[in-house]
């Protein structure tokens, strides 16, 4: 089957898609954005986390029918999307402005060339990536906690991310990155 | 396989009804582990995202009427006072995202003895509204689980809504696992008190094939609650009672050995939750009652 939906602002259109495939297959294999990790297939580990309609979900576990007309944000687009959202505009991306940064030379896709989002910035700062497997949906879920809560406490983030395992870190660098991305969020408005 | 994607309630229907063997798809949060790990390849996938009503909940007089697919992130959100124990029991299924795309129709769908919702809705009172093109029913919550994954649905019904009775008084859930997230139960346990029927009910989880009530455990705490008069003078509940409550619960267990735990601890940890669930929820009774008498 045909499935037709939003990727990161821009319209998407994968064929030859078999009805049991999951977006996180679609995604990875179809569209060319590798982001988005595989590591479980079961919703164990969070590193497939995608928003759908601005939600986090494991990928994994939605069907590629299911998404027909709405939209997804990937890891390769979180910069844009936080990008946008300190501009004011949280809600989604307008599909003319999409295929306009489309003609802007970086790809608004697979996020290369464009500059990172702070979470992403403050994992580097912090030091929260080792092997890196865990990282895209652990950004995914942090960003949107971040969006919701600008002030986390420690227990608002460890609620957040308990769906994210990593099998590296001990997670105390990730807290650290977690809390460093709020600061900074916090100084910048 | 083939992809039925109804636009609405009817069309769900009239699907089910030429496919009976269609599996709905709503989280996906059970059918999709299955179909990755290829433990099913069902012809049909009947996805239920695009039907509206079952992502809808409307707050009644004595009851709530829950759309099958209102997500658990919702549940634990909006109906917190409404359904403290289903609120809590969905607070503790598995993690965030899970949360965000499972609802209680697909634990209902999947009826797990393990299915958090489970002992929450036997404790609170519950009926599932089902429908086919033949017509719509009402199961009462006691009469849906016929079996280990089995429930009371027909082949070519679906679940509509399921109706809770509103909280008249405080509500406990507990889960026994190994951690706090991402962890399904190995034996969990929910009690309601109902002070408008001087009623106590449970439910328990993962320790019989299907979930169940304790029944009579409640008989015996109902009887002894009217006896010594503790729903009008709000006495803390005698030690004696509650450990007869808990050993009673742990006799209406039927548990197994498994992975997650023995038979016998799953026996042991449930009478634990009872007697420690009807603490809680006997000590905010008390407060309350407390408080309306201060205030006559
Ligand atoms: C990592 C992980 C952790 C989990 N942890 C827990 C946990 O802690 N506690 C717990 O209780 N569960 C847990 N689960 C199981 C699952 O999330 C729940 O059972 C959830 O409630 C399923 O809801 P769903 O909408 O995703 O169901 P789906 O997967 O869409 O469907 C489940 C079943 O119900 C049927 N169904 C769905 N909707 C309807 C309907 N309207 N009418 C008729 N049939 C229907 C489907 O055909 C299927 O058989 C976990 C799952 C995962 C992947
Ligand atoms: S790959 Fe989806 S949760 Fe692990
Ligand atoms: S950095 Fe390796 S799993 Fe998290």
């Amino acid at each position: 089957m045909r499935v037709n939906f939003t990727v990161n602002g821009r319209p998407q259109e994968a064929d030859d898609v078999w009805e049991g495939e999951s977006l996180l297959y679609v995604l990875r294999e179809r569209l060319g954005l590798p982001g988005s990790k595989n590591a479980c297939e079961q919703g164990e580990c969070g590193s497939c986390t995608v928003r759908l309609d601005g939600v986090p979900v494991c990928s994994c576990l939605v069907a590629a029918g299911q998404v027909e007309g709405r939209d997804v944000v990937t890891v390769e687009g979180l910069a844009e999307h936080a990008r946008q959202r300190s501009c004011g505009d949280a809600h989604g991306t307008a599909l003319d402005e999409a295929r306009g940064r489309q003609a802007q030379g970086t790809d608004s896709q697979t996020g290369e060339g464009t500059e990172l989002a702070p979470i992403q910035q403050a994992f580097i700062d912090a030091g929260a990536v080792q092997c890196g497997f865990c990282t895209p949906g652990l950004l995914v879920a942090a960003d949107e906690m971040l969006e919701r809560n600008p002030d986390p406490t420690d227990a608002d983030i460890r609620e957040a991310l308990s769906g994210n395992l990593c099998r590296c870190t001990g997670y105390e660098k990730i807290m650290d990155a977690v809390r460093l991305a709020a600061a900074r969020q916090q100084e910048a408005v | 396989m083939d992809f039925l994607r109804p636009a609405s309630w009817e069309e769900a229907l009239a699907a089910k009804a030429e496919h009976p063997t269609a599996v709905p798809i709503a989280g996906g949060t059970d059918v999709m582990v299955e179909i990755n790990f290829d433990h099913r390849r069902p012809e049909y996938l009947l996805d239920l995202n695009r039907v509206g009503d079952l992502y809808e909940w409307e707050v009644g007089e004595d009851s709530v009427r829950l759309g099958a697919s209102v997500p658990y992130t919702t549940i634990m959100e909006r109906l917190r006072a409404e359904l403290p124990g289903l609120a809590l029991a969905s607070h503790t299924v598995a993690s965030p995202q899970i949360r965000n795309r499972g609802g209680v129709g697909g634990n209902l769908g999947t009826a797990s003895p393990a299915g958090d919702a489970h002992p929450a809705l036997l404790a609170a009172g519950a009926e599932v509204e089902v429908e086919s093109v033949r017509g719509s029913r009402r199961i009462p919550i006691d009469a849906f689980y016929t079996g280990v994954k089995r429930n009371a649905l027909a082949a070519d019904e679906l679940i509509k809504y399921v109706h809770i009775d509103k909280a008249d008084g405080p509500q406990q859930f507990s889960k026994v696992g190994t951690r706090n997230a991402m962890v399904i139960a190995v034996c969990a346990f929910g009690l309601a008190l109902h002070p408008s029927t001087r009623t106590v009910r449970t439910g328990i989880g993962s320790a019989a094939p299907t979930p169940v009530r304790a029944k009579a455990a409640e008989e015996f705490l109902n009887a002894a609650l009217e006896e010594g008069g503790f729903w009008d003078n709000g006495k803390i509940i005698t030690p004696s009672v509650a450990k007869q409550f808990a050993e009673l619960c742990s006799g209406a267990c039927n548990p197994i050995d498994d992975v997650r735990g023995t038979a016998s601890y799953r026996r042991h940890a449930v009478g634990v939750m009872a007697r420690r669930t009807l603490t809680w929820a006997w000590e905010s009774y008390r407060g309350t009652a407390a408080r309306s008498e201060g205030a006559a």
